[in-house]
């Protein structure tokens, strides 16, 4: 076990496959209960490091920890006490609201009488209680996003894992969901998320920029802009994702 | 037209780039006409026969040498007791034994006519069918010759009894391949695609994120499959039974445990098809095109094994299917017991757990 107060934490954590280096000694902390983007480009190796943390891929080598527990021998302990929302959407289509609630509480060991109150619980939150029998095929996008990063936290796991979770959701649903963030955060959730929407990094506690397999930078969205003197996010982004052309225009 | 043209070279180019709907799509045509161009032979070659000689003399002698010089039989089992007929037909090897009454010479000669025993394997109407018309034709052209030599016409009085399926319904031989066809295609078609689903939904994902051992995923998915598999089979011998009048002389126990070991089978090439395919689409067309056509063209369900040509014998022999079908013929029709069927079960089962163990490891293998 590391000391208390991390929630996860990286050193030199790497990944090849073959010759292509997808991670590159990435090193990070995320402290609890602290809400951390985790930035880059399509390609820039965030699923790859997000995949070796949740226990779907064995690193190259490094060390890292997630929940205390070491991703390469303990990964059982490890999806024990995290949730998970990948990029791609992640509920039952053909089955009802209250069908997936249950199915995914059974699967993290929730009784049925939690199961119970915790459908209750979240559809009021939510407002769906019209939607219980609903089939989730029949909900709109947002919705169903609402509801899967819901049910991803019905457990409440140490840390929830947000995989890109607000791709195609107009900004309205946008903001919604990440009330629900901030809700979880508040709660003491530590959240990871990645994204590519540069407004929603300002949301974030701290964040870092992966570039071609590495982290270009970590700090604070203040200390970020500080640095690299821009006045947004998006600036930043740009200025380390293709430093050179920047300096062209 | 340029646009038009363009339109079709992109079709053409969504062809190209699969390589596995190419395999089937060129690979397809090649194989179905190899495979029912040497399978689908209506002539029986080499069929296994024993003879029980009562008499022994130089007629039998000449009329034994006319049936296994024909290229249509082989000499199995020499017998020499009546009462050893139903076993050597329980084993399963001979199709066709033939009798030779007591001083056959002798009465042909003296009284004119003599009997002779054709009994054969009907639990496979077809082959029996034929082997009794190769043999009964056999005899006829003896009997012509033998009227040059003599003043009188000599009758040889052929007998056939047609053994576990007296009436020659076809149906007798469908139901059991029927039950093969069935539980593959529950098992293994429906398996595969209802994994490759949970991939293409990105669900899989997710349950392997969540507390669910791999194992259990595997288990938790085929489950529901073994039971819609074993109703489905149950409803099959109901209806033979009652509509068709096909017989279930064996165990029900033994059926169902071989069904179970069969399914097994049949679910862990599931599994293994689910792991090579990325969609439902690919995983469907893989298991149609590589367990439906051996299961309907080399396991014995249509056309006899033992007529085909050799390379396709010894393929047969990894086809499931196959032992299968000897087993379950051999308990609904001969109502026989796993002590003639052991050996079938055996392999049966020793391809269950190969099947097992290679599926389950390349699932694990995919997750890394």
């Amino acid at each position: 076990m590391n000391e208390p107060g991390y929630a996860i934490r990286a050193e030199q954590l790497t990944k090849r496959f073959g010759d292509f280096i997808a991670v590159n000694e990435i090193t990070f902390d995320v402290k609890q209960g602290e809400i951390y983007g985790f930035l880059g480009a399509n390609g820039a190796g965030k699923t790859t490091a997000i995949r070796m943390l949740i226990g779907l891929l064995s690193p190259s080598s490094g060390i890292a920890t997630v929940a205390g527990f070491d991703v390469y021998k303990e990964t059982e302990n490890i999806k024990r006490n995290i949730g998970y929302m990948s990029q791609r959407f992640s509920l039952y289509e053909d089955l009802t609201v209250k069908e997936n609630i249950r199915f995914y509480g059974g699967v993290y060991g929730l009784s049925s009488s939690e199961i119970r109150d915790k459908t209750d619980f979240l559809l009021k939150k939510l407002e769906l209680e019209h939607a219980r029998n609903m089939l989730i095929s029949s909900l709109p996008l947002g919705w169903k996003q609402k509801l899967a990063f819901s049910i991803a936290v019905i457990h409440d796991p140490k840390i929830v894992f947000l995989d890109e979770p607000t791709g195609g959701v107009d900004p309205i649903t946008r903001r919604q969901f990440w009330n629900l963030i901030y809700e979880a955060s508040s709660k003491g959730v530590t959240v990871f998320v990645t994204t590519h929407y540069m407004d929603e990094s300002e949301y974030c506690d701290r964040v870092s920029i992966m570039v071609d397999g590495r982290i270009a930078a970590l700090d604070t969205p203040r200390g970020l802009k500080r640095i690299f003197h821009a006045s947004s996010m998006d600036e930043v982004f740009l200025k380390l994702a293709r430093p050179e052309k920047v300096g062209d225009i | 037209m340029k646009s038009f043209r363009g339109f079709i070279i992109k079709e053409f180019y969504h062809i190209f780039r699969d390589k596995r709907t190419m395999l089937i799509l060129f690979g397809m045509p090649v194989i179905q006409l190899v495979l029912f161009g040497f399978a689908i032979r209506n002539e029986i070659t080499d069929a296994k026969i024993s003879i029980v000689d009562h008499s022994n003399d130089y007629i039998t002698l000449e009329i034994k040498q006319k049936l296994l010089s024909s290229g249509y039989f082989l000499l199995q089992d020499d017998i020499d007791k009546d009462s050893d007929i139903e076993a050597v037909f329980r084993k399963g090897v001979v199709k066709e034994v033939i009798v030779f009454e007591q001083e056959f010479a002798q009465r042909l000669l003296r009284d004119g006519s003599a009997h002779i025993q054709i009994i054969a394997d009907a639990s496979d109407p077809n082959t029996a069918n034929m082997l009794i018309g190769y043999t009964s034709s056999i005899i006829q052209d003896y009997q012509k010759s033998l009227k040059n030599q003599s003043s009188f016409l000599p009758q040889i009085l052929p007998e056939v009894k047609l053994l576990y399926n007296p009436e020659l319904k076809s149906v007798f031989m469908f139901v059991p391949g029927l039950i093969a066809l069935l539980l593959m295609l529950v098992s293994a078609l429906m398996t595969s695609i209802t994994i490759t689903r949970e991939k293409e939904l990105g669900t899989m994902e997710i349950l392997l994120v969540s507390p669910l051992k791999p194992f259990q995923i595997i288990v938790g998915k085929v489950i529901p499959y073994l039971f819609l598999s074993f109703v489905n089979t149950a409803t099959v011998l109901l209806l033979a039974r009652l509509v068709f009048g096909v017989p279930f002389n064996g165990s029900y126990g033994l059926f169902f445990f071989e069904a179970l070991l069969f399914v097994i089978t049949a679910l862990s090439l599931g599994i293994m098809i689910s792991t090579i395919s990325k969609t439902q689409q690919t995983a469907m067309m893989i298991a149609l095109a590589g367990l439906m056509l051996p299961v309907i063209i080399l396991s014995g369900f249509i056309f006899p094994v033992s007529s085909m040509p050799w390379p396709l014998q010894v393929f047969s022999n990894i086809v499931p299917a196959k032992w299968f079908l000897i087993i379950v013929k051999g308990i609904m029709l001969k109502g026989i017991g796993i002590e003639y069927l052991w050996k079938e079960t055996m392999i049966l089962a020793g391809m269950s757990l190969i099947f097992v163990s290679v599926s389950i490891k390349k699932f694990k293998i995919r997750l890394q």
